[in-house]
């Protein structure tokens, strides 16, 4: 008897552990549809006046409440491109360094020095971007654009350093590790037999490579998708060096904006209700973008995965 | 397919083999670059008087961060006793019952994407939750927008290290007739400690860098923080408010306090990726 009434509170105990622990997995969920619920409900007021013009009108006017959305996208998206354009090869070669050229020390050596560039704090990368990096831009980088170029309509301006191309190479330093970290595992996913093969018929190490990569495709496309969810949500960094200018210029040297600086710039001091429901109405608009972003991703390289690994 | 000569194949592996090594040096040249220069301003700024008082108005002189310091310390300490509970059992719900469960899959899957939600969503979100409704600005607002940031971290991390645990160690426990709690938090945990304490503390060092999540919820205060229910001095949104003011002064104050972030996250992470490393060797 008493060895079954022992056994009885032993699995009450249990099942109350048990229902503690789902409840601490279950605050997940709940708090990612609170996030949903919360947002749409604070942007109503923005959502209803200007249903669909927000996302193509280009009016960003808090006195006579007119918002807007395209400048803060159009900053968004480009910024985000040039990072991606100078990221990506970047990424890729590192890590082709890390796994397949550098010896076993050097490679640990540099893996960690890419790897601490992401615990860098965002806030950092915006100070020397601000302070340091955006007048090297002005006094070199700019004009040298100028000049080979000849006043292209994308060099356009005086180069003032801060503006949309300062803003993506700093962003593109910002997501590199995270692309190339991702690579850098496909590149070790690929079986050593591809490698031995590519060797075995004389292939260079580049020419070895580039069969790793038509093996790893699939992946790479999946540590891209990573570096762009992250380049979109960028906030402080980019807030520092963009300019924060809600007209859209074609040239990459002009002030700019995007999402994530229109929000951190304005919505401490936006005291209107209207205001402020605009602003967050961009919230629900980048946290829709990111979120779609990160559901391909996840699916991409679940699937990818899965056809590696039986391989 | 017209064969490429042996010399041009050769010639372009080089090249390839010199980009690839300086894309890496490019790579450690950048983080040089910007812990040098965190190093050389910031220490500039930091005397004794900036760890002990209050900012001043600018152009005066003197004054320091005191209140931002107490204040951060405040608030990430705050943030992690509010999420290593809740991220502790989510690890272990994950890694101990939910198994492969449609369940367990989808708080897998939300845990990434709500680690992959920008910082400033957060932000946004404990401001319409905490802040908003209440009126005025806290630092409880931003430690709980930190909390939130962290969670999926300390959730995932804690999985991972319990997975570590041989599954020998459990069913033996369980043998001897413990119950299952007791096993979990007496043999896995204690097991998979050392894991758990170092994932931590990268969680602490990923969100005490964090800016956005505080701008609309923690704010920034002149004083010293003597009430978490209001507005609350820190660090990172010192350094927003500083830099982007025309005062050379404050904007020297903000190199002193990006020293002081940066370093602490940077020698943080060292040390736990090192004590990570001598782990798993």
């Amino acid at each position: 008897m008493r060895i079954l009434q022992e056994r009885s509170t032993q699995s009450r105990s249990d099942g109350f552990f048990r229902l503690l622990t789902l409840i601490g997995a279950g605050i997940i969920l709940v708090l990612m549809a609170l996030i949903v619920i919360e947002l749409v409900l604070n942007s109503r007021l923005s959502i209803e006046k200007f249903g669909f013009r927000f996302l193509y009108t280009n009016i960003w006017d808090p006195v006579r409440q007119e918002f807007g959305a395209l400048s803060s996208f159009y900053g968004t998206i480009i910024s985000t491109i040039i990072a991606m354009v100078i990221a990506v090869p970047l990424s890729l070669v590192i890590a082709l360094f890390l796994v397949e050229m550098a010896p076993p020390a050097i490679s640990r050596f540099f893996g960690i020095a890419i790897e601490l560039l992401a615990a860098i704090p965002s806030i950092i990368y915006g100070m020397w971007g601000l302070f340091i990096f955006a007048p090297l831009m002005a006094k070199y980088v700019q004009p040298f654009f100028k000049n080979i170029s000849g006043n292209l309509f994308l060099f356009q301006g005086p180069p003032m350093g801060i503006g949309m191309l300062t803003a993506g190479i700093i962003l593109a330093i910002m997501i590199l590790p995270y692309i190339s970290s991702v690579m850098r595992e496909v590149f070790s996913m690929v079986p050593a037999v591809v490698k031995e093969s590519a060797v075995g018929m004389g292939a260079t190490t580049w020419e070895m490579v580039k069969v790793m990569v038509r093996y790893g495709i699939q992946g790479m496309i999946g540590a891209i998708f990573i570096g762009l969810g992250r380049a979109i949500g960028e906030t402080m960094a980019v807030t520092f060096v963009i300019g924060n200018s809600h007209v859209i210029s074609t040239s990459l040297f002009a002030p700019a904006n995007s999402i994530t600086a229109s929000l951190a710039n304005e919505f401490a001091e936006a005291a209107e209700p209207m205001y402020l429901s605009a602003l967050i109405e961009l919230g629900l608009l980048l946290f829709f973008v990111t979120l779609i972003i990160q559901i391909i991703s996840q699916l991409w390289l679940r699937r990818v995965q899965k056809t590696m690994g039986v391989q | 397919m017209i064969p490429k000569s042996e010399k041009k194949r050769i010639l372009v592996d080089l090249i390839i083999r010199i980009i690839s090594a300086a894309s890496a040096m490019l790579g450690l040249f950048i983080l040089l670059w910007i812990s040098y220069e965190v190093l050389i301003r910031g220490i500039g700024a930091i005397n004794w008087r900036f760890f002990t008082e209050l900012p001043t108005p600018p152009g005066v002189g003197g004054g320091g961060l005191a209140n931002a310091i107490v204040g951060t310390l405040l608030i990430t300490v705050l943030a992690t006793l509010i999420s290593v509970p809740f991220g502790f059992l989510a690890g272990i719900y994950l890694s101990e019952f939910g198994g492969n469960s449609k369940f367990a899959q989808w708080v897998r899957f939300f845990t990434n994407i709500l680690m992959g939600t920008p910082s400033i969503i957060i932000g946004i979100f404990v401001y319409t939750i905490l802040v908003r409704p209440l009126g005025h600005f806290s630092g409880y607002a931003g430690a709980v927008a930190l909390a939130i940031l962290m969670l999926p971290l300390v959730a995932r991390t804690t999985e991972d290290m319990l997975q570590l645990v041989p599954s020998a160690l459990r069913e033996s426990a369980l043998a001897l007739g413990m119950p299952r709690w007791k096993v979990t938090i007496n043999v896995v945990f204690r097991a998979a400690r050392k894991g758990l304490i170092t994932g931590t503390l990268l969680a602490v060092a990923r969100i005490s860098g964090e800016t956005a999540p505080l701008l609309f919820t923690a704010l920034n205060s002149p004083y010293w923080p003597q009430n978490l229910g209001r507005a609350t001095a820190n660090l990172t949104v010192t350094i927003f408010n500083y830099a982007m003011s025309p005062y050379s002064d404050w904007q020297n104050a903000a190199w002193g306090a990006s020293f002081l972030i940066t370093f602490g996250v940077l020698v943080t992470t060292l040390i736990v990726r090192f004590f990570l490393r001598e782990k798993h060797e």
